[in-house]
């Protein structure tokens, strides 16, 4: 499952797709608004939008990074686009491997070239209307 | 042309047609992007082209029909 989607995401969904009877170990990252911004402003909400055609087709080649990587793991992603509130989930990604390593390994390499390659930007609402476009080029562990 | 985000708010429009001669290249279409709308100048150079969906470099040459996509600095997660 890798997708680009408006409506709010279910991060069962993502695990159920993966679980096939083989893997033993299912890590799932979720990416959720919060409240304030990394300078500490309240934050009102969120807003994302997707070059949707590239950034799946990103989503496609990290998940086949992983595989080379970390090796029999299957990865699933899904991105938020649109208005956001405090706490709803913006993205969500989850893999799947044998053993609970990989599956960990795997989930962090997906949710961090994410951020790094997919063209999906984000917008940050203030209370007072105004708004800022976040870019990620300064990753938070 | 598509233009996203911060680009996408300094643009009148997010999907617009450009008219380039012949032989013109990516580094064409931003010199005419960068005349008609100088509000550009502060984010051209952060700003990356996808040509057909393919991140693509400025000496690439264009042909009629492309599709040319302005990528600011990525922000998603």
């Amino acid at each position: 499952m890798l997708k680009v989607t408006r409506d709010p995401i279910d991060p069962r969904a993502l695990e159920g797709v993966l679980q096939d009877g083989e893997s033993g170990g299912v890590v799932t990252f979720l990416g959720v608004v919060r409240a304030r911004a990394g300078d500490g402003r309240p934050v009102d909400g969120l807003e994302y939008e997707a070059f949707e055609p590239m950034a799946l087709a990103e989503f496609e080649r990290i998940a086949q990074e992983a595989r080379e990587r970390f090796g029999d793991v299957r990865v699933a992603i899904v991105h938020r686009t649109g208005e956001l509130r405090i706490g709803e989930v913006a993205v969500a990604v989850a893999a799947a491997a044998v053993h609970r390593k990989a599956a960990f390994d795997a989930c962090a390499y997906a949710i961090d070239e994410v951020k790094r390659r997919a063209p999906i930007w984000k917008k940050e609402r203030y209370a007072d209307g105004s708004g800022e476009w976040k870019t990620n080029e300064t990753l938070h562990p | 042309m598509l233009a996203f985000a911060r680009v996408r708010e300094l643009l009148p429009e997010s999907d617009f047609a450009l008219d380039l001669g012949d032989g013109s290249r990516i580094r064409d279409a931003w010199a005419i992007l960068a005349r008609d709308f100088p509000a550009l100048s502060d984010v051209a150079a952060s700003t990356r082209t996808a040509r057909n969906g393919r991140v693509a470099s400025l000496d690439e040459a264009l042909c009629d029909g492309d599709e040319l996509a302005l990528l600011p600095p990525v922000g998603g997660g």
